[in-house]
């Protein structure tokens, strides 16, 4: 017996990959495109718009503080948030509802009024430069992701298990170590990945943030657009991709993709 | 190496709720004292409070003569068994059994020799290199038994270590936990909420209600001679009766109920009884008689259940409402009335309270 398909369906499937694919595809063909403007289907063929990236100092430059600032408050974020989801997770039963719901405040605050705030309060209130400033912010943004996520992995941890190894003689900082991290090992990758990619791609917040000789790479995009309309925009649109992609193939081959979906 | 435990008036709190209550409790040498009772009773806590995961408001807890009351639950040097396991899920079995040993800077070489040992004592040393995900739950407590021991802690402790195992496997796991026991001659002191299996296991077995110890004595002793009507409720007295002796010689007592039916019982059998006492009675305790003459509780016979060996009645009498066990042989309709005779084997004597 054979399921008969309704044509319906497979119209909208087939749509639906379009709608998924299709930009994509678009960006890749005008990355490659012989002409000076944004160009599709592509006309002619050229890895010129690639090497245009580093002749533009201002890409190779932000390209570098993106990996940095992304780098950076991805680890400040994890030495917040897992300590955090720890003590949310083992202390469930004593710890008040809402103290939960204070680490995903930045979530439910607009992004651009977080910038703003920084910018206001800690960049030209209180001094602090800039790159530090770019950074608390970007800490700021995904230390919700890191807390979540890491939750979820604690979620189903036994806490009997850290208590087992107390009873046989470790001392509860080397448990957290020994035994606990290790058992949430998937979901820690997962939240610097998923907060790693958060923050290299994020304008919202950066874009106040950016002052004059320091910008992300989001940024340099933005301010490129305005002046230029060449294809540089679209090569670097698919490094972008490429470097995302790369990074989902190692975390599909090592762990399974569901750890970042689920 | 084995040393007494002497929990000495412990009261613990969780924040203002008082949940154990001037709790003492000795568990001698090598000896299994098990603490026996419903969810919230402080059993859990009780061990807790040994295994140092919690701190008493007052009093103290001593093994031999080492005073644990502060010290930290990683220097108490005591074998925990945990009702869902607690294997370490990243560590091979071999690991898992000498992670102790590696507490202890055991060198690797005879940390493997002693964890393989101990694998080959409960009959896992083929499974040593298999990560605790790979075993069923039987094989995975054997796993926490041999971890447990292979510490050679003077005490061991078990929480409800059989309740996630179906009921065959819980009665073999129970005589193999009790043969080790046995053969390092470890103290050890046993949760459970199952009365068959403290009893079956134990020297000697505490009943706890509310935070209190109720009784703690034999199992032979709880199950014929229950100290309080709690505990005579909770080992199957389900009929209790309130009677005041109207007549005794040196042996015999004829007492009667508020209806003024009366019983025959022998102090012989049942021990010295009181003016007034409550008689406890298992179902079997009290035999439904058809004979008029017979001396016993008049009652009247509600619903008839079979039980297999005989069928039970439930019973409306003078004295309240019993339940007694009637013989096969001559099922009796309800509506009957009849006479309930104590079999005193199934019987014991409470005090008023």
């Amino acid at each position: 017996m054979t399921t008969r398909i309704h044509p319906l369906l497979i119209v909208l499937t087939v749509l639906v990959y379009i709608f998924l694919i299709g930009p994509l595809i678009i960006i890749f063909g005008a990355s490659v495109s012989d002409t000076s403007y944004l160009a599709f289907p592509p006309q002619g063929l050229t890895l010129h718009w690639f090497e245009n990236i580093w002749q533009i100092s201002a890409f190779r430059r932000t390209i570098i503080t993106s990996l940095q600032v992304a780098l950076l408050g991805t680890g400040l974020a994890l030495l917040i948030g897992i300590p955090a989801a720890y003590a949310l997770n083992r202390y469930r039963v004593q710890l008040p509802g809402w103290l939960s719901t204070v680490f995903v405040l930045p979530i439910l605050v607009p992004e651009i009024v977080i910038g703003f705030s920084l910018l206001r309060s800690i960049n030209v209130g209180a001094g602090v430069p800039v790159f530090v400033t770019l950074l608390i912010g970007h800490t700021l943004l995904v230390l919700p992701y890191v807390v979540r996520v890491i939750s979820a992995a604690l979620a189903s941890f036994d806490f009997s298990i850290e208590e087992a190894a107390i009873s046989l003689g470790s001392r509860p900082a080397k448990t957290f170590f020994t035994i606990v991290l290790p058992n949430v090992r998937s979901g820690v990758i997962a939240a610097f990945i998923l907060a790693f990619i958060t923050s290299i791609n994020d304008v919202s917040v950066s874009l106040f943030l950016t002052g004059p000789g320091i910008s992300t790479l989001p940024i340099q995009i933005l301010a490129h657009v305005e002046q230029f309309f060449d294809p540089t925009i679209a090569s670097v649109s698919v490094l972008l991709m490429v470097l995302t992609i790369i990074v989902m193939i190692i975390v599909e081959r090592t762990l399974g993709l569901t750890i970042v979906t689920k | 190496m084995t040393l007494p435990l002497t929990i000495d008036k412990i009261t613990a709190h969780y924040g203002t709720t008082k949940v154990l209550e001037d709790l003492s409790l000795t568990v001698g040498e090598g000896e299994l004292v098990s603490l026996l009772g419903a969810s919230g009773c402080g059993k859990t806590t009780t061990l807790r409070l040994v295994a140092g995961f919690l701190q008493p408001t007052s009093g103290s807890i001593r093994l031999g003569d080492k005073d644990l009351t502060r010290l930290p639950a990683y220097s108490r040097d005591i074998g925990l068994v945990f009702q869902n396991y607690a294997l370490f899920p990243h560590l091979s079995v071999r690991d898992n059994v000498g992670f102790g040993l590696k507490q202890r800077k055991v060198a690797t070489a005879e940390r493997h020799t002693r964890s393989m040992a101990m694998l080959e004592r409960v009959g896992l040393a083929h499974l040593a290199d298999r990560l605790p995900g790979e075993l069923s739950g039987g094989q995975k407590q054997r796993v926490a038994l041999a971890r447990a021991l292979v510490i050679e802690p003077p005490l061991l402790m078990f929480d409800e270590p059989l309740s996630n195992l179906d009921a065959k496997l819980r009665v073999d796991m129970r005589v193999e936990i009790r043969q080790l026991q046995r053969a390092n001659g470890t103290t050890a002191l046993y949760v459970t909420h199952d009365q068959e299996e403290a009893f079956s296991i134990s020297d000697r077995v505490a009943i706890m209600n509310q935070g209190r110890i109720m009784q703690l004595d034999t199992p032979e002793m709880l199950y014929q001679r229950p100290a309080n009507a709690f505990v005579a409720r909770f080992v199957g007295f389900e009929n209790l009766i309130a009677l005041k002796v109207t007549a005794r010689d040196e042996e015999m007592v004829t007492a009667a109920a508020q209806d003024g039916s009366t019983v025959t019982l022998s102090q012989e059998r049942l021990g010295p009884i009181p003016d007034e006492f409550i008689l406890a009675a298992r179902p079997e305790g009290l035999t439904v008689s058809e004979d008029p003459a017979a001396e016993g509780l008049p009652a009247t016979l509600g619903l008839r259940t079979y039980l297999g060996r005989v069928y039970q009645y439930q019973c409306e009498t003078g004295a309240g409402h019993l339940i007694a066990n009637g013989s096969l042989a001559t099922p009796l309709e309800p509506g009957s009335t009849v006479k309930l005779v104590p079999n005193q084997d199934q019987c014991a004597i409470l005090k008023p309270e």
